[in-house]
């Protein structure tokens, strides 16, 4: 018995913002045979749990709560009878754009693509991966799991909460449990900054008197069967724990929000090369991976603060898509970013096209008054001053078309000057 | 109160080969479990081995149930459709003195009657496993060790026992035995069943089930063993099992794949007094980390995506006590490593026990050995995936992404014996949960099906048995815990 | 020349940016923000400092058991979040609801309605 193999244009692995932002620039620039495939049961991803606001101020320019921001492009995606798959798994991308999918109306079937957009989105590093000592009762929670639970289940993790690691999902649920009668003893963020936006330190911590311990770290949790309490401890510079500050908290529920890792099986699978620092695909400013017809857009690519940027990159995968499928190809030559470490990580990793680009980059720690600079050899083609940039806000730059133009063909490298 | 002919006590390994062993005869069996699911002690926190037999003293029990266990381990795994590997296992040495301790080791093995052992050199066990330390000089080579799943095959021989007539209790934590009318009353609390024999399998506690009796000789020492489990991308690191030379306090820190495919290293040796205290602690897995870096350089630790903790139950006799100190009464305790590898053959030895005190073995007719596999599905081709989801659409709908398991796995094993009653029970079962997200995705999934099986509220569903609740209740107008 | 009465530094919430602003009240009553990059973060500056207001994002129940998302369709003072917790606590939607539809209008008086941020159709 064969299976079943149909033929698409374009098929876009993931209904989240990455997804449907995807879908609808590759539908806007004339792609009219393409399909977005989502695991779940509805379109929007995890868009539907992020119920709190903040959402499309640079898109849309309005403050909306996560499944609004979804619903607006669902509408465009039903406006333009764009085709979609729920309850829709993925199990295989080859390198010559063959997936292999399943659901339960359709059984096992391959589909064909001219192109593929990777929008599969990211997951929470868990518990397992930060190694803390200890037993492992009921009351461990990642974030999102908790919120989840609490936005979709309407069900209570825990009444008395500490949370390990402070980023914005961490924060935000700080906020969600307070608000739904839960006591937040803590959040504790090992390194010495917050991993998450300012606005959410403010509206979820400081407006609730919820107090964050910088440096500090979980070193021990207790309780059988269920969490009946964690130690935590202040870090040394090595991020060692100090043991004369280690403190007993008692609570029920422990909340990590330790990172986000993308989540690239499928991505493995097609063969596609990866960053070892974003843990996602290297692409070029199309968003192309170095397989040719593979793009990647959004968290599965690099995780990002904020979803109107997700959009915004997923449009140009969209596009991309679009026009390699109008038969464009790619340019022999590849000019490639080498970040100075104060610069982890840029997005693209490469240049494959003489036109402007917006470069996306994270630095490794909160710097102050720096210079961003851009050098093609000895030439220094762009400069820019900051005041301040921080690891967990997203940075950009814009290299404009005849600067691009101006390149050697040498790599670039990309970095800071700090002047404390 | 109910009688039995033979009323097993603890559901590891030891009880439920035991059970199964027993449920092939004409018998009335009761297997007691004071957990809510079965495969709760140390069978279920363990290093996952087969082992050859060659560091066992020649002459002890240990030796003898070894050997024979690991000869019939493939054929029971086989039948209860467990994942078995014949993987080798490879004991390394760092220096010429550790080659007296391979030689000593060699000679040992070749009295237990191991097959194939062979001493090589450092060269040619990097050939075999090319992630060896350089500094490794000498190797003893075992390619009779193998590696088994220690919970499914747990599980497994309990159900399958189950399947056979075997009545499962769980929850019955035995607080009183007392010898009467040619056997035993054997009680939890208000609950009593009485058999006419019973055998102790209760793993750290079978010193204190003994006692009950008035049938303890020995002390059982619970020795801690933590573990790191990498991600399956660490998992190919080594192919072999890769040991240390032993000493004292065991066979020391091992290297190995799962049959899984994913990488774990471990054990510790601490002996604690505490039955029941099964945490991780931060010099432990330290010290995992660090010999296991000695033999295999590398090894990713940021691939760790669970380390836990397991309880060895050390006999005061240094082997395994298999007696039967007062009539009807018999103990299987200090099944320490080779446990596990033992299994079957301690459950054929005990049978033989019983026969020789007379219970007579009359073979059912009906008995059926073999046991669908959980992952029967996983190991299909696409084009068969196909064929079963078109008959059963809960098929096509993956609850675990990380490991792929579909509803209709989560919903078989949540209707086969022993049903799972948690979502512990359910990752044991189908690994739904037991992949690098560790249950992120899955959880609310796995707790709303188990909640539609049982009948319970979403809100009601545990982690791991009685007391480890997930939610303590509603947001809005519900209940309040 | 006024004097400066009350100052304070704030991070502004209103979008992700999270600029640093410093505000400053006089004895006039005239209050200078400074730092911020729009407008709109000169009007959080200013309310932060008077009267501080906050959207309300929460859950309400549905008559299937089902959770429905829902916000304030302005920000409210911000001593009054938990008190609209407990009034949306006490909502049952029992009839089809679409995206901004109101289910509490003018909440506590607070001149803010409650809007759905998800539908719910009756089984």
């Amino acid at each position: 018995m064969k299976l079943k193999t149909i033929s698409k244009d374009l098929v876009i692995i993931g209904g989240g913002p990455a997804g449907m932002s995807a879908a609808v620039a590759a539908y806007d620039a004339g792609v009219r045979d393409l399909l977005i495939l989502e695991r779940d049961s509805s379109l929007g991803g995890i868009l539907q749990q992020c119920i709190h606001n903040g959402f499309g101020l640079h898109r849309f320019g309005e403050e909306l709560s996560g499944p609004e921001y979804a619903h607006r492009y669902e509408v465009m995606v039903h406006e333009r009878n764009i085709d979609y798959k729920l309850n829709t798994m993925v199990m295989d991308v080859s390198p010559d754009k063959v997936i292999t999918a399943t659901n339960s109306e359709e059984g096992m079937f391959y589909i064909r693509a001219k192109a593929v957009i990777l929008a599969m989105g990211c997951r929470e590093r868990p518990r397992g991966a930060l190694n803390t000592p200890g037993t492992r009762p009921a009351g461990i929670f990642t974030a999102g799991t908790a919120q989840k639970l609490v936005n979709m289940k309407g069900c209570m993790p825990g009444r008395n909460v500490v949370i390990l690691g402070s980023g914005d999902i961490g924060l935000i649920m700080a906020r969600r449990m307070t608000l739904e009668g839960a006591k937040v003893h803590a959040v504790c963020e090992l390194m010495p900054y917050s991993g998450g936006l300012a606005r959410n330190i403010e509206q979820c911590l400081h407006d609730f008197d919820i107090p964050l311990y910088l440096s500090t770290t979980v070193v021990g949790i207790k309780g059988r069967d269920r969490l009946e309490s964690v130690t935590i401890a202040s870090v040394d510079e090595k991020r060692k724990p100090i043991a004369s500050t280690m403190r007993e908290i008692p609570c029920d529920t422990l909340l990590l929000s330790v990172g986000l890792i993308p989540e690239n099986e499928l991505t493995k699978s097609a063969s596609v090369p990866l960053d070892r620092v974003t843990s996602g695909a290297v692409v070029d400013q199309d968003r192309m991976t170095m397989v040719d017809g593979i793009f990647a857009c959004g968290n599965v690519l690099h995780v990002h603060d904020l979803v109107d940027f997700v959009s915004e990159e997923s449009a140009i995968a969209g596009r991309a898509a679009a026009a390699y499928i109008g038969g464009r190809t790619r340019g022999s030559e590849a000019i490639t970013f080498v970040p100075d470490g104060k610069v982890r990580y840029t997005v693209p990793q490469k240049i494959t096209t003489r036109d402007e680009v917006n470069v996306f980059f994270r630095v490794a720690n909160i710097y102050r008054n720096v210079r961003i600079f851009v050098r093609d050899g000895d030439r220094e083609i762009y400069s820019a001053k900051k005041l301040k940039v921080a690891p967990g806000e997203m940075e950009s730059i814009k290299l404009k078309k005849e600067v691009v133009e101006s390149l050697s063909g040498q790599p670039l490298s990309i970095g800071l000057e700090v002047s404390e | 109160m109910k009688n039995y002919d033979v009323a097993v006590i603890g559901a590891g390994v030891v009880g439920g080969m035991i059970s199964r062993a027993l449920s092939r005869y004409d018998l009335k069996t009761v297997l007691l479990e004071r957990r809510d699911d079965v495969c709760m002690g140390a069978s279920r926190a363990n290093s996952a081995i087969v082992h050859a037999g060659f560091d066992c003293e020649p002459g002890t029990m240990k030796a003898l149930l070894n050997v024979r266990g690991s000869e019939m381990m493939e054929q029971v795994a086989g039948e209860l459709g467990v994942p078995y590997v014949r993987n080798t296992s490879i004991v390394v040495g760092f220096s010429d003195e550790d080659r007296g301790k391979l030689e000593y080791l060699l000679e040992k093995g070749r009295k237990n009657g191991v097959r194939d052992l062979s001493i090589i050199t450092g060269d040619r066990a990097r050939e075999l496993e090319p992630k060896l330390s350089p500094n490794v000089k000498w190797a003893l080579l075992a390619p009779t060790g193998a590696i088994v799943c220690p919970y499914e095959l747990t599980i497994a021989a309990v159900g399958n026992a189950m399947d056979n007539g075997v009545e499962l209790r769980t929850g019955f934590e035995v607080s009183a035995i007392e010898h009467k009318d040619g056997g035993y009353v054997v009680s939890s609390g208000e609950d009593s069943v009485f058999a006419k024999y019973v055998i102790n399998c209760a793993g750290v506690y079978s010193d204190k089930i003994a006692a009950m009796a008035g049938a303890c000789d020995f002390t059982i020492t619970p020795r801690r063993g933590e573990y790191m489990l990498l991600d399956k991308e660490s998992g190919g690191m080594v192919k072999a099992t890769i040991f240390r030379t032993p000493t004292a306090m065991g066979k020391g820190i091992l290297v190995t794949r799962t049959v899984d495919g994913n990488l774990l290293m471990g054990p510790t040796a601490v002996n604690i007094e505490d039955k029941e205290d099964v945490s991780t602690t931060e010099e432990g897995l330290e010290s995992v980390r660090m010999q296991a870096d000695d033999m295999v350089p590398g090894i990713p630790v940021r691939q760790v995506i669970t380390s836990f903790c397991g309880l060895r139950s050390v006999g005061s006799t240094h082997d395994f006590i298999i007696n039967q100190k007062k009539p009807g009464f018999i103990n299987c305790a200090g099944i320490e490593s080779p446990g596990l590898s033992s299994a079957p053959a301690i459950a054929e030895y005990v049978v033989d026990m019983l026969e020789g005190s007379g219970l007579a073995l009359k073979e059912k007719k009906d008995y059926n050995p073999t046991r669908r596999p959980f992952n029967w599905f996983k190991n299909l081709t696409p084009e068969e995936k196909d064929d079963v989801i078109r008959k059963e659409p809960a098929y096509g709908r993956i609850v675990c992404r990380c490991e792929s398991v579909t509803e209709g796995e989560i919903r078989n094993a949540l209707a086969m014996n022993p049903q799972p009653h948690d979502v512990d029970g359910v990752k044991r079962r189908t690994r739904a949960g037991m992949g690098r997200c560790q249950g992120g995705f899955c959880s609310p999934v796995v707790i709303g099906l188990l909640a539609q099986q049982m009948g319970i509220p979403f809100e009601d569903v545990t982690k791991s048995g009685k007391g480890s609740y997930i939610m303590v209740g509603r947001t809005k107008g519900g209940r309040k815990k | 020349m006024s004097k400066i009465v009350k100052e304070k530094d704030l991070t502004c919430i209103i979008c992700p940016r999270g600029c640093q602003l410093h505000v400053t009240v006089a004895d006039d009553g005239e209050i200078t923000v400074t730092g911020q990059t729009c407008a709109r973060g000169k009007k959080y500056g200013e309310t932060e400092l008077t009267h501080p207001t906050r959207t309300l994002t929460s859950t309400v129940l549905t008559a299937d058991g089902s959770m429905l998302s829902v916000r304030t369709s302005a920000p409210i003072p911000k001593e009054m979040l938990f008190a609209c917790m407990d009034r949306l606590n006490l909502v049952v939607v029992d009839h089809d609801v679409d995206f901004g539809d109101v289910i509490i209008p003018n909440i506590l008086d607070t001149g803010a309605d409650l809007i759905a941020t998800g539908a719910w159709k009756r089984a």
